[in-house]
């Protein structure tokens, strides 16, 4: 499956059973994590032998709890991508079909849950990098609220998106895990100093009197009929649970894969200038220094990421800033009003978590745009930086699962949680698994 | 639109290999053609969204901790000389 770049063989010795909540428990961590001592590349040629000489929040607090941090997970190179196919270590598999991909960015981490080869993983959410991939592979995904986790040693991409969170196989363990990695934290000004409550706490079976909103900008053609099906009996059910669900309207929906494609490659670009060659990863001995920069960069960078620097750059330079960059974050404002709007009438909004099951390798690799708008049911909860978890909602005729997506108010992963976890046991999705016998 | 991809990428500090140019050009400016529709929305009385957050000034104070970090970060470091980075020169001699 290609799931994991590295392993840990070590275990934290200092972990005790009946002391730390995560004893032995194996947590992988998506590679663009930084952890003390093991290199860490975000699955680019750029970043070999990088050795961060400091682990990440979230990475410190899971081993204050006793978590052995197994693998370290394949993805798309600097997260840039919705299927796992640009790591310069080679495409990752999905475990239900491995002709197909896994989703991404944060597919090994998603394939590696899926198949069992880790109890939890981590991965980081810019525009669905959680979410679509746990879709794909049929397991739990949460992207927490903006500022909800502390991002401090997660290689930025987009700044003003980017947050790690939890993959795994239930709704409990997503809620036990957000429990250890929420909280404020001083190293992130932008991790938001808020009290974290117990989410084991939300999970009721009991969705009675919970206003769920199905915005009819999510049901538009293009979508596979069998996740539209799938999507529709999940409201389906938790209505007969007691929930009430009606019509939203989030009607600048279409925009919001174009806002995300400048705002956020904007962003990337200027995260990435810091890849030169100077002081850890990747160096091409050129002389002069600027020579070394341009060669180091190119030898560096995969197709993709190059892509998305020159566009960032662009979009960002002089003549071009307003007609583009100001312009995006301007129709930002006019998608994170829709949401303000339609919360003020419901407590869920429920959608698909993308518009199909995994596609196949290669199927989209050579067409940038069609790639990018396999996220067009993830990106507008990335540029609105609200919290939204991805479920099992069950699957096509030929057996890929399809994804449910639900979101909630701003530092509302509480009611996530809650309807997760009333959904989750009502249809027991999770309890079925992939065949990992080699045939096909 | 003409977009000229060795300015962009001069700007960028990228060489391009001569067989990427023409296939990169050609997918951003299918990329920009399709961020255009944004053109149809009258923003003239949006403010922008540069961050979601309603955080201003975060501040912290300014204690100095024991840190080991430069010797940690020169440890992997391409090219040392003694505790600093090692480049190539930045002006060569004619």
């Amino acid at each position: 499956m290609n799931a994991f770049l590295r392993f840990n063989p070590e275990y934290d010795l200092s972990s005790q059973p009946g002391v730390s909540p995560l004893f032995g428990v194996p947590v992988s961590v998506k590679d663009n994590i930084c952890i003390q001592g093991k290199e860490t590349t975000c699955a680019s040629k750029i970043l070999k032998g990088h050795v961060p000489p400091y682990d990440a929040t979230v990475i410190e607090r899971l081993k204050s709890k006793g978590a052995t941090i197994f693998g370290q997970c394949n993805m798309d190179e600097f997260a840039f991508g919705s299927s796992s196919e640009t790591s310069a270590f080679g495409p990752v598999r999905n475990p239900w079909d491995l002709d197909r991909v896994p989703g991404g960015s944060s597919g090994g981490s998603a394939a590696a849950v899926s198949a069992d080869m880790t109890l939890a993983a981590l991965g980081s959410d810019t525009g669905g990098s959680i979410r679509q991939p746990a879709a794909f592979c049929g397991v739990v995904g949460l992207k927490p609220t903006y500022g909800r986790v502390s991002r401090f040693g997660l290689i930025a991409f987009g700044s003003s998106f980017d947050q790690i969170g939890p993959i795994t196989k239930t709704v409990e363990d997503a809620a036990i895990l957000m429990n250890i990695l929420a909280g404020h934290d001083s190293k992130d000004s932008t991790s938001a100093p808020m009290p974290v409550p117990d989410y084991t706490k939300a999970l009721r079976r009991d969705v009675r009197g919970l206003r769920i909103g199905l915005p009819e900008e999510y049901f538009i053609e293009g979508i596979d009929p069998e996740v539209e099906k799938n999507v529709r009996a999940a409201a389906e059910i938790l209505k007969r649970l007691g929930a009430e669900v009606k019509s939203v309207k989030l009607p600048h929906t279409a925009y919001s894969v174009a806002v995300y494609y400048i705002v956020a490659v904007a962003e990337a670009s200027s995260n990435l200038g810091r890849f030169d060659g100077v002081e850890y990863g990747l160096r091409i001995p050129e002389k002069p220094l600027r020579e070394m920069y341009f060669e180091t960069r190119d030898q560096g960078f995969g197709r993709e990421a190059k892509r998305r620097i020159l566009l960032g750059t662009f979009v960002l330079s002089s003549g071009y800033y307003e007609a583009y960059y100001l312009k995006g974050q301007k129709v930002r404002t006019l998608i994170r009003d829709d949401f303000n709007k339609a919360f003020k009438e419901v407590d869920v909004i429920l959608t698909p978590t993308a518009p199909t099951a995994a596609f196949k390798i290669g199927e989209k690799l050579n067409d940038p745009l069609a790639m990018y708008l396999s996220d067009i049911f993830t990106i507008p909860v990335n540029l609105a930086g609200i919290p939204a978890i991805s479920i099992p909602c069950g699957f096509t005729s030929s057996g890929l699962p399809v994804g449910l997506q639900l979101m909630a108010k701003p530092f509302d992963e509480e009611t996530l949680f809650r309807t997760a976890y009333a959904f989750e046991q009502e249809t027991e999705f999770y309890k079925k698994n992939p065949k990992l016998d080699g045939e096909k | 639109m003409e977009f000229e991809i060795l300015k962009i990428a001069e700007l960028a500090r990228l060489n391009l290999k001569p067989e990427e140019q023409e296939k990169l050009t050609k997918d951003l400016e299918a990329i920009l053609g399709y961020v255009k529709k944004l053109d149809s929305l009258d923003t003239s009385k949006v403010e922008p969204t540069s961050h979601v957050l309603d955080l201003e000034n975060v501040f912290r104070s300014d204690q100095a901790k024991p840190s080991h970090v430069r010797d940690k970060a020169l440890e992997h470091a391409p090219l040392r000389e003694g505790k600093f980075f090692k480049v190539p020169k930045v002006v060569e001699r004619e």
